[in-house]
């Protein structure tokens, strides 16, 4: 089975997405490798307006592939600052790449103390392995 | 077969299945017939209904199906073939149905059509849906609708939406026509949609384009129901007002399918491309396959209830594949010249029909201008006049005193272009002299 | 050879002549409110018409054709002459709004309709409206939600799903404003009844199921599953994709099920049409019977009548804007007194027998069967998932391969929770050559993809279209023809 990437700088929730403190404060989500990968070639992606409120755990992205639609959920509670534009036009950058272009969203986080209980690169990798088929 | 089962008969097959629950046989089910029986039981009761002459519209209406529709559309491999899931397999079912959306999104004037939901009435409540889902930036569950639309349809649409918590309201129509002065009242954002319907329920012609204007301006969606034989003659919902329509929808059935009973017949909706996605029903699209060669799928699927499940955009799991292939050949037969005539010859028998009834004591045409149906206002109750006719085996045209009580006593006519002058100047005839008789009167 | 799209066929002022009368003129209309450029729709001779939609239908696969054995769909033969009677003049020819005096022989077919299908469910009641099953189901919920809020137990929205249930169950149950809540099925195909008690509470307005299952067995606890949602309160449903299997020998009504939709294009033969019309009629026992959707077909006397919003004043309301699919229902009608009593339990009978048949010489030559210990209801599952790792050779590639080989794929990846499956329905119609012919292309795909999967990997290569680009259907959506252009991009 193909190894999924994992960068090291990141935290990790259990459903799949990847989080980063940028330098503003801010907080950038995605989804990570394995996820990319499970759901096949993204066909759109439906990104929500900004300025909403996010708890944890809400439903914020919707990724469709051609035979499969998912959500995306808020690792972390938080403010929506900005959206990823680029997806309208080309919704495979979160294939392609991830982890940097195929950023979905980005908040202003409500509280920092969940970034803690999220996984880091370790733990995720270990969490893989564990639920693997 | 039993050997490589491994049974001694067909009985231990259904051994899983608890004793108590077993039963031995049907009760209250007749024995079986062969076809010479069943033909002959099935035209003893057909003969019960025939022979009535119809001038009734009211949502279903009588054309004329041209002998190649149902000879083709009911071809095993149209009539027996399953939903096109397995594309390769199913070309023929898939090409039909993109000319059909080809067609559809044409004459409505919009850029996509679905591949069709059951009916007018649920495509209706599903436009509704859609409009919820849709307006995000006015964010309101409320949706008004003119009194001008399909009384039936009003009412399947709140039943439908119901469970969503979408409330419909209603906006009045005065002499035919939507009110405006109503319109200007509402605040901005306080309506997710419009819905009017064009030629209205009552035959009359509303003034779309400035109710289009006004509703777009307090950031309402506008949903339009058209009969759509009169698309070949009326402005289509795309160009209505500045920035036309946002959905269409309305009832197919015109279209190639005998009036039956009421079904089967099939919904139409087409929206503008922008809210593509929250547009129930399926898609068919065209590709390309691994030579290039050009081909039809499905598409759009995520929105469906197969793929989402509780998040679908609605339950539905069918289109009317049968029906939409025999309206695509109809539309294919008579071309927009045909349909143009049709639509005219229509018109033109509804005319003579009114003019001859509107010149009999007690009658007077409610609205005009008119177009394919229209109301005719009575001195007296319609329902005996109807009865009386009936007798007469002649279909005389629907009741509007219960859904239109304003109108007084009301009858809504239809005559199509299957009626003949002889046909409609019988049915003045008749009406005259039922109107005249103290007994029947 | 493709064929083209139709309306480039078409030829300027070229026309399907004695279709359209003369041209009236329409002065009496305003211009405002006139069409200013014509629709786009074909200019075409009728025969171009006849050959255009003869060679369409030429590509596509049927139950008239091939073998089709779609678990859950019921492909059995349509028999003619359901067809040919339900489209008898008088009939196709009616007003839905004529009187009720010109509808008697209708109304007649209508009513012992509603009692046949009364008789194989044991319920007490029909209502004929809803016009596909996924409407039957909102029917059948929103009479749940009625049934609770007339008795002013207003709490109860959740409605449980088995995790095996068709997606538009758990649909159905928003569109109703519900929750779906899902349970887990056991090992052996049956739900799970420890899961089930912990789910049922206050708030349970009722259970959705079908029985036999989306596995393709039967759920043999079925009656203490009745017992552990009434006693919480909660209704029955139950969803009659799979009553095809169980025809003549159990009736749901005796299982607890208080309201059940009936799928009449699946296991009453109406035709599938390339995807429809549909036709869900519903039954129910007394609790729900004041709740049926209208017009019910009602009896006064020697004379038939409509039963509606006046005479059921409890009831959900109005689906459609007539009665519902009548032509289906005619077919379905015709079909019945066709089978008669005896052949309905010959249904169930040789669509059992079909299945476990099937079932039994695909086990033998080592394919998985996901329940290999259990009866085959008249559908099974068979799981792929070891080949596929095995070769890289998935369902999906296997259906394709069928269709090379000259029959429909079963369904796949339905139901979700056995992994790379085919749920395969052969019913009742089909005989024994057929069968042994299915196997053995399901044999020898095997050692293709075996020995050869490059070629498994390419099929079809014999249909008029091989495999599509799905995802470029989406990206470059063409939903429909421009004429400038070629078509729209």
């Amino acid at each position: 089975m193909k190894m999924s990437e994992v960068p090291g700088n990141l935290k990790y929730s259990k459903e799949h997405e990847w989080v980063r403190l940028d330098d503003d404060g801010l907080v950038a989500v995605g989804i990570t490798d394995h996820a990319q990968e499970a759901l096949g070639e993204l066909v759109y992606v439906e990104l929500p307006e900004d300025g909403g409120e996010l708890a944890q755990g809400d439903a914020c992205v919707v990724v469709e592939s051609v035979k499969a639609a998912s959500d995306v959920y808020a690792p972390i509670s938080g403010t929506l600052a900005g959206t990823n534009g680029a997806l309208a036009d080309a919704p495979e950058l979160v294939n392609q790449s991830p982890y940097d272009k195929g950023w979905l969203v980005r908040l202003t986080p409500a509280n920092p103390a969940e970034l803690d209980e999220l996984m880091d690169a370790e733990a995720y990798r270990l969490f893989l392995a564990e639920s693997a088929d | 077969m039993l050997n490589v089962i491994g049974v001694a008969d067909t009985e231990a097959l259904f051994d899983e299945i608890p004793a108590a629950l077993r039963i031995d046989g049907l009760t209250g089910i007749p024995a079986g017939m062969d076809e010479a029986a069943i033909t002959r039981l099935m035209r003893v009761r057909a003969e019960k209904d025939g022979g009535v002459v119809s001038f009734i519209g009211a949502g279903a209406y009588e054309h004329h199906i041209p002998a190649v529709v149902w000879d083709i559309a009911t071809r095993g491999e149209f009539y027996s073939a399953y939903t096109p899931y397995q594309a390769e397999a199913s070309q023929g079912t898939l090409q039909v149905i993109y000319e059909y959306q080809s067609m559809m999104a044409s004459l409505t004037g919009l850029d996509i059509s679905n591949a069709s939901l059951y009916d007018g009435a649920t495509a209706f409540a599903e436009a509704c849906l859609m409009a919820v889902r849709s307006n995000r930036k006015c964010g309101s569950r409320k949706i008004l609708v003119s009194r001008s639309v399909n009384p039936v349809y009003r009412a399947v649409a709140r039943r439908i939406t119901a469970g969503q918590g979408i409330e419909l309201v209603e906006i009045d129509c005065r002499d035919g026509q939507t009110e405006q002065a109503a319109l200007d009242k509402v605040q901005d954002r306080e309506f997710a949609a419009l819905c009017l319907q064009q030629p209205t329920f009552l035959g009359t012609l509303d003034a779309v384009d400035t109710l289009t204007d006004r509703a777009h301006a307090k950031q309402m969606f506008v949903i339009a129901i058209c009969n759509p034989m009169s698309l070949s003659i009326l402005t289509p919902p795309g160009e209505w007002g500045a920035a036309g329509a946002d959905i269409a929808c309305g009832e197919g059935q015109p279209f190639g399918i005998p009036v039956s009973s009421g079904g089967p017949y099939f919904g139409y909706m087409t929206c503008r491309q922008p809210v593509v996605r929250q547009m129930p029903g399926r898609i068919v699209g065209r590709t390309v396959d691994v030579e290039g060669k050009s081909g039809f799928t499905l598409t759009l699927q995520a929105r469906e209830q197969h793929i989402r499940r509780s998040r679908a955009t609605s339950n539905i799991c069918t289109n009317q594949g049968l029906m939409v292939t025999a309206a695509t050949i109809y539309l294919s037969v008579l071309g927009a010249d045909g349909l143009q005539r049709t639509a005219l010859q229509c018109h033109a028998n509804t005319k003579r029909l009114v003019q001859k009834l509107g010149a009999l004591d007690g009658i007077t045409v409610a609205f005009e201008p008119f177009f394919h149906e229209a109301v005719l206002q009575f001195d007296r109750p319609v329902g005996p006049l109807i009865e009386a006719l009936a007798r007469r085996k002649i279909l005389a045209g629907y009741d509007l005193s219960s859904a239109y009580p304003e109108l007084g006593h009301a009858l809504l006519v239809c005559a199509t272009e299957v009626r003949t002058t002889e046909e409609i100047d019988a049915c003045a005839a008749a009406m005259k002299t039922v109107m005249n008789d103290p007994v029947t009167a | 050879m493709s064929e083209p799209v139709i309306f480039q066929l078409s030829a300027p002022g070229r026309r399907a002549g004695g279709h359209a009368p003369a041209h009236p003129p329409a002065a009496d209309l305003p211009e405002r409110f006139l069409r200013r450029v014509a629709p786009l729709l074909p200019e075409v001779s009728e025969l171009q018409v006849v050959r255009h939609f003869t060679r369409l239908s030429q590509q596509n696969f049927s139950i008239d054709t091939h073998f089709y054995p779609l678990g859950s769909c019921t492909m059995k033969y349509n028999p003619r002459i359901c067809n040919r009677l339900a489209m008898l003049p008088e009939f196709s020819e009616r007003h839905p709004l004529g009187a009720v005096e010109h509808a008697q022989g209708f109304l007649e077919c209508m009513y012992e309709l509603q009692d046949m299908l009364k008789a194989v469910t044991g319920m007490t009641a029909v209502s004929l409206t809803p016009m596909a099953g996924a409407q039957g189901e909102f029917a059948g919920v929103a009479m749940i939600r009625a049934y609770h809020e007339a008795r002013g137990d207003c709490d109860r929205c959740e409605i449980i799903v088995p995790d095996a249930a068709h997606g538009t169950n758990p649909a159905t149950a928003t569109m109703c404003g519900c929750t779906a809540v899902e349970i887990p099925t056991g090992p052996d195909g049956d739900v799970d009844l420890d899961a089930l008690r912990k789910a049922v509470g206050p708030r349970t307005a009722g259970i959705m199921l079908t029985n036999p299952s989306t596995l393709g067995v039967f759920e043999r606890q079925i009656t203490e599953i009745a017992g552990i949602v009434h006693e919480a309160g909660g209704l029955l449903y139950y969803d009659g994709a799979n009553l095809n299997a169980i025809l003549g020998r159990a009736l749901p009504g005796d299982m607890g099920f208080d309201v059940i939709h009936i799928n009449l294009h699946k296991t009453f033969s109406t035709p599938h049409g390339g995807g429809g019309p549909g036709s869900g009629a519903v039954g129910v026992n007394e609790r729900l019977e004041p709740f049926l959707p209208v017009p019910v077909v009602g009896r006064d006397g020697g004379r038939y009548v409509w039963l509606t919003e006046t005479q059921r004043p409890q009831s959900i309301g109005r689906l459609s804007a007539f009665m519902g699919n009548a032509g289906i229902l005619l077919r379905a009608y015709v079909y019945m007194r066709l089978l008669g009593a005896g052949g309905m339990r010959r249904v169930s009978e040789f669509a059992t027998l079909n299945a476990n048949y099937l079932m039994k010489i695909l086990g033998e030559a080592g394919f998985d069967v996901a329940f290999p210990a259990r009866r085959a209801s008249h559908e099974f599952i068979v799981s792929l998932k070891s080949i596929a790792r095995e070769t890289g050779i998935t369902a999906m590639d296997f259906a394709k391969a069928l269709l090379d080989r000259g029959f429909h794929a079963p369904t796949t990846y339905f139901p979700q929770l056995v992994p790379e499956c085919l749920l395969i329905e052969p019913t009742e119609t089909e005989a024994k050559e057929e069968l042994d012919a299915f196997a053995a292309a399901l044999i020898d795909i095997r050692e293709q993809a075996r020995t050869a999967p490059e070629t498994i990997r390419a099929a079809p290569v014999s249909t008029p279209v091989r495999r599509l680009d799905d995802v470029r259907a989406v990206r470059q959506l063409d939903v429909a023809w421009r004429d400038d252009a070629g078509s729209n991009g």
